[in-house]
């Protein structure tokens, strides 16, 4: 069977064809990568002129990367999209790259090409690696521009990341006024501290357990010695085992770690030798349990269910487990105080237990309870931060009230926007 | 010297944490110090274990009252621990066919594979299904309207809970979405709450807790607090 080839039909065709093949816009041109300024070697500024069809047809542009150079080996370079930017936009910062890849990620990913395995042969344990990046218009219809390619490029790595200047400046200025403060303390400078009803009740808390001739169980949360919370925590416990040691009380001090057991064993012997009764000490009443978490807790729930002790401190980092203690205890009707710096952990604590040390208030026990001057100097530096804090708060929140009223799009309001983006942008991020 | 070394380890170790955080070139260090602490951690896994095993034999040999459950946990302390480090009923690893011992400790299948699927897991997911239980009695004291702050507590609690349900969306569905009273609709308050008078509160809160966080360490940093040495006034 033969089809009829008439001229109309051939030019009806070729007419439909040209309408339904997608027109790519024109592509980006001049792409430029250069290296990030004072950065850790994590970024590459990309720059290109825009589309000349990139207010008519271009959707977005597709910023695309690969790796195309491990140490003096060119490779193919496989791209992959980093990310899509609106029209009109002409750059770009790829950020979380790296200046070298490990030995074994080299041998992971281009493992298989010969070049590659030549240079393995050197034993070298990094190699240092070339970005390629390119640019496309991605069109509205679906189309894709010619690609824009830039030269390789290695970020470079810098003494200082200027990213985090701000946040250097807010510690100088933090640990300047804390310091400052401690030697101030030192020197005579009467300090006050307010009163925290939690941080009172100790001496009652365990002036009842003996009363009641029962125990008392201090918990330093679960986690490991490397978190500040453990370590203030252990702080409490000094004072708290010196009050126990005092009163003749036994102090029970179950911990999920092996470390913070350790540590604890050294806290409790030093504060029964101050209080005099070194003999009243014994190490087997703080001991280690488990690891895990809900382990940990079936245990310490067992316990508090068997032996009902008097009074029960929860100080440290906990989690899911805190409302699982505080109500067991609870339940038993020990006195409980609590301390975490665990937002999330706080209403629960505050439900059930009868005295909570909340955020701060939890680190500023330790100079609370011992009242030495260098403590309650630190605490004075503290304020300080707060100081700059509040004033950041308070000129963020004016600006932007400011640029509202006085209108966000023109003028002065435009740079009090301006302004408190740097701000939350730049300063305090 | 007992107390001076571990002071100096400490000193050095936060000052270089500090330091590494704003000169890149130093990062590495930062790295290794954290290495360190997780070769210690690992270490002190011994020290736990050898615990374990003085206490619980202790507490079996002076037959304390309680002692069974102590004969429970080191069965299963030793059970657990003899079938996972001898990879028993593990295959070795394809890559390795030779090497016994060269496959995933975890395997499925294997009795360590089974005791943390079939004991193990259930048995911590009952201690956090318990929860929930603990949940519904502190949140009945926590609102009891005992005065002006508990009737408060408990207003907002109401709001926030109803602005989580289908009922609760419902009840103020009749309010209509242009008109100035929408802000009123049930799940609108709910997330007015939540955006601005929670996270008020709780970055205040957060804002104590980092300051806290940096005196703490600064003070373990330069010496002035030493109780978790066992040497500072306690």
């Amino acid at each position: 069977m033969k089809f009829p080839m008439n001229g109309w039909f051939v030019a009806l065709l070729c007419g439909t064809a040209t309408a339904q093949t997608p027109y790519p816009p024109a592509p980006p041109t001049n792409l430029v990568a250069v290296d990030h300024g004072w950065d850790a070697a994590t970024k590459i500024d990309l720059s290109w002129d825009l589309s000349a069809d990139d207010a008519e047809q271009v959707r977005s542009y597709q910023v695309l990367k690969a790796v195309g150079r491990i140490g003096d080996v060119t490779i193919e370079p496989d791209f992959k999209p980093v990310e899509s930017v609106d029209p009109g936009t002409a750059e770009f910062r790829v950020k979380d790259l790296k200046a070298q890849l490990k030995r074994w990620e080299v041998e992971q990913e281009y493992g298989d090409n010969e070049a590659i395995a030549a240079l393995l042969a050197d034993g070298s344990k990094s190699f240092k690696i070339g970005y390629v990046f390119q640019v496309v218009a991605m069109g509205k219809d679906g189309s894709r521009s010619a690609t824009q390619t830039a030269s390789p490029i290695t970020p470079t790595m810098q003494i200082f990341d200027g990213s985090r200047f701000w946040f250097s400046v807010m510690t100088f200025i933090f640990c300047g006024a804390v310091i400052a403060f401690i030697y101030l303390a030192r020197s005579g400078m009467p300090l006050k501290i307010r009163k925290i009803a939690g941080l009172d009740a100790v001496d009652e808390a365990v002036g009842r357990a003996t009363e009641m001739g029962r125990s008392v169980m201090f918990i330093v949360g679960i986690q490991d010695m490397n978190d500040i919370q453990t370590i203030a925590g252990i702080n409490i416990l000094a004072r708290v085992a010196r009050t126990a040691a005092e009163y003749d009380a036994k102090i029970e001090v179950p911990t999920s770690r092996a470390l913070v057991m350790a540590t604890a064993r050294e806290t409790v012997q030093s504060a029964f030798l101050k209080a005099g009764r070194p003999e009243a000490y014994n190490e087997d009443l703080i001991y280690y349990v488990t690891d895990e978490q809900f382990g940990f807790v079936a245990y310490l729930q067992g316990m508090m269910v068997r032996e009902k002790p008097a009074a029960c401190f929860y100080m440290g980092s906990f989690f899911a487990e805190s409302l699982i203690l505080a109500e067991t205890g609870n339940s038993i009707g020990a006195i409980q105080i609590a301390g975490t710096a665990q937002p999330a952990q706080l209403p629960f604590f505050v439900a059930a237990c009868d005295y909570t040390l909340i955020g701060e208030e939890f680190f500023a026990a330790s100079a609370y309870l011992t009242g030495s001057p260098e403590e309650l100097g630190s605490l004075k530096g503290q304020d300080v931060g707060k100081l700059v804090v509040a004033a950041i708060l308070i000129a963020g929140v004016l600006m932007s009230t400011m640029a509202a009223i006085l209108g966000p799009d023109q003028g002065i309001g435009k740079s009090l926007v301006d302004a408190v983006k740097y701000l939350k942008d730049v300063i305090l991020t | 010297m007992k107390r001076l070394i571990p002071l100096w380890i400490t000193a050095v170790a936060g000052i270089v944490l500090i330091i590494s955080y704003f000169i890149p070139p130093l990062q590495s260090w930062g790295e290794d110090a954290a290495i360190w602490f997780d070769v210690l951690a690992g270490i002190a896994f011994i020290l736990g274990g050898g615990n374990i095993l003085k206490i619980h034999l202790k507490k079996i040999s002076d037959r304390v009252p309680g002692w069974g459950f102590s004969v429970i946990l080191l069965t299963a302390f030793l059970l657990t621990l003899f079938v996972g480090l001898s990879k028993i009923g593990v295959h070795p690893n394809p890559l390795y066919p030779t090497y016994a011992w060269s496959g995933y400790y975890r395997q499925n299948g294997t009795p360590f594979w089974w005791l943390y699927e079939y004991a193990f897991k259930p048995l911590t997911a009952s201690m956090f299904a318990m929860l929930a239980f603990y949940i519904a009695s502190a949140a009945f004291r926590a609102f009891r309207a005992k005065n002006i702050e508990a009737v408060l507590l408990l207003g907002t609690a109401f709001i926030i809970l109803l602005g989580r349900t289908f009922a609760g969306v419902w009840l103020t569905s009749w309010i209509p979405d242009d008109s100035g009273f929408a802000g009123l609709k049930i799940e609108n308050l709910t997330v007015y709450i939540m955006q601005v008078f929670n996270t008020a509160g709780s970055r205040a809160i957060i804002i104590g807790i980092a300051l806290g966080i940096a005196s703490t360490s600064l003070k373990v940093i330069m010496g002035v607090d030493r109780s978790w040495l066992g040497s500072g006034e306690a």
